[in-house]
């Protein structure tokens, strides 16, 4: 096989599950993210801790050991979830925690200004949240959070470990069938670069973005 | 469910294994230092090319996955004559791929060292060498202590991804342990409880060595 053949078959076996599995995976820990972010601020203590328990445990111990628990150690409890769903729910919870981080400390750099402003109009804790600091907080977070979703896209290759055919499954494959090891690993390498060349440029120019007329 | 017997059965074979972890965490990191800050430096580099080039090795490395690179080590080496064990090809891998991290941490530490630095180096007639060690260096590594320490954290954290290249560390033997009784609970639960148990405090340790740091500052 040429390398041009490798390059394709590739793409052409692995890459939308690759893409599947970041995009859900994405989603969820942007979303569990700001839950927990939220609530490790909140009033109430039994919620911080909560998410605070949920956010140590799973930046404390390691993304694979929580894909195998997940996918392998589950189902002894009578939880048995398909490999998709197993992966897209361990690197979300993951990334989640690590997320989660982010919104906390956006919101933390908002200004204390921009609330006692809030106050001041006379504004619900809710409005304030919504209206004013969650939409600076935002933007502020916009670069760390492209930096979390190129980290979570490379961690998806961990997903080829618990039989879920991505484009590291598919290398696998190919190179036990066609012993093309330095070209297929090669082009391996390639294809991951070119899905997150983009980002890593996009998140460049979040950070210029956002740092423009702030000190 | 979960059987207490057999946990404990089997818990003195990962403790065992958690050396091959820890050392290649170690070993790993030395390495992910020596050459991070040969990439900090060489990036500064004068000559065009160099720069160009390290910068572009650096950001093929940061991103592409640390899985598919110790594959791309275990398995392609050995066809251009460089057969690696394991640990070796394992520590290789890590050490690599987070020298990239690194050596922007160092980056930003050396950037963070005022130029009058520089200055007063030339003024005292310090060759280029000893400026770095005796005047720029000491001064770019005590304010990145606590990120470097979070590197570690992230660098044994990473470690259980040598399983996928046969090296036998504490997920390996959780995995084998597993497969030999068909009880995957007690070995991976283990196993999460070790890092967990190792890596919250030293984060932990962390945070209050960079508030006393700030604090200095």
């Amino acid at each position: 096989m040429t390398t041009y053949e490798i390059f394709i078959s590739l793409i052409k076996a692995g890459l939308k599950v690759t893409i599947q599995v970041t995009f859900f995976a994405a989603i969820l820990a942007l979303v569990l993210g700001f839950i927990s972010g939220l609530a490790r601020m909140s009033r109430y203590r039994t919620i911080r801790f909560i998410s605070g328990v949920y956010i140590e445990v799973f930046r404390g111990t390691s993304l694979l050991v929580q894909l195998f628990w997940i996918y392998f150690a589950l189902p002894m409890m009578g939880i048995r979830l398909s490999a998709l769903t197993a992966g897209v729910l361990a690197i979300g919870l993951n990334y989640g925690a690590y997320c989660s981080e982010v919104v906390r400390s956006a919101i933390q750099n908002v200004p204390v200004g921009q609330t006692e402003a809030c106050i001041a109009l006379n504004m619900t804790k809710t409005q304030r949240m919504v209206k004013v600091i969650i939409p600076q907080a935002f933007v502020m977070m916009l670069p760390n959070l492209g930096n979390q979703l190129i980290e979570l896209l490379k961690s998806t290759s961990l997903v080829s470990m618990i039989t879920l055919t991505d484009l590291t499954y598919q290398a696998n494959i190919l190179n036990a069938t066609t012993f093309e090891t330095t070209k297929v690993y090669t082009m391996l390498l390639v294809i991951y670069f070119i899905i997150g060349l983009p980002l890593s440029k996009g998140v460049k120019l979040l950070e210029a973005k956002v740092s423009e007329g702030r000190v | 469910m979960w059987n207490w017997d057999y946990a404990f059965s089997i818990l003195p074979q990962i403790l065992s294994a958690l050396k091959i972890t820890i050392s290649a965490t170690f070993v790993g990191f030395i390495l992910a230092l020596f050459l991070g800050l040969i990439f900090s430096v060489l990036v500064r580099s004068d000559i065009k090319i160099v720069s160009l080039a390290v910068r572009g090795i650096i950001q093929f490395i940061r991103n592409t996955p640390l899985l598919v690179q110790l594959y791309f080590i275990f398995y392609v080496f050995p066809k251009i004559g460089i057969s690696l064990k394991p640990f070796t090809a394992g520590v290789l891998g890590v050490g690599i791929h987070y020298s990239t991290y690194l050596s922007e941490v160092f980056r930003s530490g050396i950037e963070a060292v005022p130029a009058g630095q520089w200055e007063v180096a030339k003024a005292l007639n310090f060759s280029h060498i000893q400026a770095w060690i005796k005047i720029i260096l000491p001064q770019v590594i005590p304010p990145i202590i606590p990120v470097i320490g979070n590197y570690l954290i992230t660098m044994f954290k990473e470690t259980p991804l040598l399983s996928a290249i046969t090296l036998v560390e504490i997920l390996q033997t959780a995995k084998i342990l597993g497969a030999g009784s068909f009880r995957y609970l007690e070995g991976f639960t283990i196993v999460g409880i070790i890092f967990f148990l190792l890596s919250y405090p030293s984060s932990q340790l962390i945070k209050k060595l960079e508030v006393r740091l700030g604090a200095k500052n």
